[in-house]
């Protein structure tokens, strides 16, 4: 069981505002890019989140573009979860491959606030939040081999190193 | 037994399995796959990967057209650095600035064929329905693993049926449809989904105007969008095309988790209000509004039909506004400079500029001030899409756009079409 603290956003959130266009071919360092998470939707979250803290969102997060930088924006400051009532089909993807857990999970952003915090349990697959628990989804056995070994690339590293021994 | 949908034939196909259902998780391996001017920063995540070089550079293409060209220095090595693995690893699909959209550029070169599945490091890949190709688009870290192994996982998505009924009316287009329907369901309505399109109103639409119809589906949350492809497909790509293809279709019993009609002979024309694409209503309940902006371009609405409807409109008329024109290639620059369409857009006043994205993602070339509103032929008018978050955007087709770039505000184009 672990302790977040949650940001907390609405629905249809799309890729420009977590992380801008206009910096997609110029900026390349993990602090580069974290610098500029949410800058469009929430000039407080950059300089504010922790390490640890966790979104919380409603439906559609990650709408839009299929850029990556929308995910490892996030990743960078050292968000683990991203929990909302739905995702876009490339942003959950990208999630996966990036190894940062993306939680669909319905009610929980109508009983949180911006600054609570919020308890996971990855073993059970529950979240404790102002005295309820949401249960979190199983995801397949093959996505789940991606998450475990903390993304895509750390798996095809493994995979190739192999290969090349 | 229940039939199959397109996509779980095309995936079953490219994943080499008998049959696939919605749900299924398959190890897929496309046919083409793509990259623009993300191909530097794939190369530096398949650096890390350990691969010795690109699996298959025979099924690659690169096309720099996000920003184009090149408006800083960080751009130009930005490209430099692709050309360079471009010519390391071999990659004979490789098309310099100016040639064009990675979308209509692939379209026009019958990379991709029916029944094929296409992978693309753009969220716009839905764009290869239209030729009855599988088209999803993938993150970066994707492309560098498609590129070490030639494979990747997808789950195969629910498939949701849109019949299309009727003719469009004068002045009306696919981009009105596209955005009737995602106004209708949410930038949500087609998520995680494969967007099949039938009907007796797709073979009375040109094939410029079939590819908006699955490009525009990236605005609905859609993994890939369909279009039955017929004998003017076929022959559209039978000049270019190197290999044979077997179009797949879906079974009239198969099962839809979502099924839906519209009858477009009774559409209007439509508009995008900021800042979604799915802000939409009828056109009419937005004209009079000033934008400082108009833009006709980009792999949504830059074909040689939209700026035939652009010149159409503003034959023998000034803009008002600034009017900035990119055609989607430059096959599509050169016909329709033979045919006369730029010689009047000029006339009207507007300014022509190199084939590629433009200012569509706020890179450059039309890139509004704050407090600016533009009407667009895009895809994405979220907030700060065009580069600041205070600047307006609006979508539209390219009559309605043309019609606005007269008035100096959002305009009726049938009120200038004959």
């Amino acid at each position: 069981m672990s302790e977040h603290r949650v940001w907390v956003y609405g629905d249809h959130v799309n890729t420009d505002v977590i992380f801008p266009g206009k910096y997609t071919y110029t900026l390349k360092t993990p602090d580069e890019i974290a610098a500029h998470a949410l800058e469009d939707l929430d000039p407080a979250f950059a300089v504010g989140v922790q390490p640890g803290d966790v979104i919380v969102a409603g439906r559609n997060w990650g709408c839009g573009s299929s850029r990556e930088q929308a995910v490892t924006a996030l990743k960078y400051v050292g968000v683990p979860v991203l929990i909302a009532e739905s995702f876009s089909g490339l942003y959950f993807r990208n999630c996966i491959n990036q190894g940062i857990l993306p939680v669909v999970c319905s009610g929980l952003r109508d009983v949180v606030r911006t600054g609570d915090t919020i308890m996971i349990d990855r073993l059970s697959g529950e979240i404790h939040a102002a005295g309820q628990v949401f249960a979190m989804p199983t995801l397949s056995p093959s996505v789940q081999a991606i998450l475990d070994a903390g993304g895509l690339v750390p798996m095809l590293q493994r995979r190739f190193g192999e290969s090349a021994r | 037994m229940t039939g199959y949908t397109f996509v779980e034939k095309a995936l079953a196909r490219a994943a080499g399995a008998s049959g696939a259902r919605a749900g299924d998780i398959l190890d897929v391996t496309p046919d083409v796959i793509f990259s623009h001017d993300n191909s530097a920063a794939i190369r530096r995540i398949f650096e890390k990967i350990g691969a010795p070089r690109i699996a298959h550079p025979e099924r690659v293409a690169i096309t720099l057209d996000h920003a184009v060209p090149a408006p800083t220095t960080q751009h130009a090595q930005n490209h430099a650095e692709i050309r360079q693995w471009v010519r390391e690893q071999g990659i004979r699909h490789f098309f310099e600035v100016g040639r064009g959209i990675c979308h209509q550029v692939i379209s026009e070169e019958a990379l991709v064929l029916p029944g094929e599945t296409i992978l693309g490091a753009d969220s716009h890949s839905t764009h290869f329905g239209w030729l009855g190709a599988f088209g999803m688009g993938v993150g970066r870290t994707e492309m560098a693993a498609l590129w070490a192994t030639g494979m990747l996982w997808i789950r195969v998505p629910d498939a949701m049926r849109v019949t299309l009924t009727g003719r469009l009316p004068f002045g009306v287009t696919a981009k009105d449809i596209a955005l009737r329907i995602i106004g209708d369901r949410g930038a949500d309505g087609g998520q995680y989904r494969s967007v099949e399109f039938l009907g007796d109103a797709l073979a009375s639409l040109s094939l410029d105007e079939r590819a908006v119809l699955p490009n525009m589906m990236a605005e609905f949350g859609a993994m890939s969008a369909y279009l039955p492809p017929d004998q003017a497909v076929f022959d559209y790509l039978e000049t270019n095309r190197t290999r044979d293809y077997t179009p797949l279709y879906p079974d009239a019993d198969a099962h839809y988790a979502d099924d839906s009609a519209l009858d477009v002979s009774l559409l209007e024309p439509q508009i995008a209000l900021p800042h979604s694409p799915d802000n939409v209503v009828t056109l009419s309940r937005a004209v009079g509004q000033p934008v400082q902006q108009a833009f006709i371009g980009t792999c949504t609405n830059g074909r040689l039909e939209d700026l035939c409807a652009a010149a159409a409109v503003l034959r023998g008329h000034k803009v008002h506004c600034r009017l900035i024109v990119i055609p989607a290639s430059a096959q599509v620059l050169l016909e329709a400079t033979r045919r006369g369409y730029i010689e009047t857009l000029l006339e009207a006043g507007a300014t022509i500029t190199t084939p590629g994205c433009g200012p569509c993602m706020g890179n450059h070339m039309g890139v509004p001030a704050p407090n600016e509103a533009t009407i667009s032929s895009g895809n994405r008018n979220f907030r700060g899409r065009m580069g600041t978050p205070d600047a307006p955007v609006y979508l539209a087709s390219p009559y309605v756009v043309a019609a606005s770039a007269i008035r100096g505000a959002i305009a009726d184009p049938r009120e200038f079409l004959s």
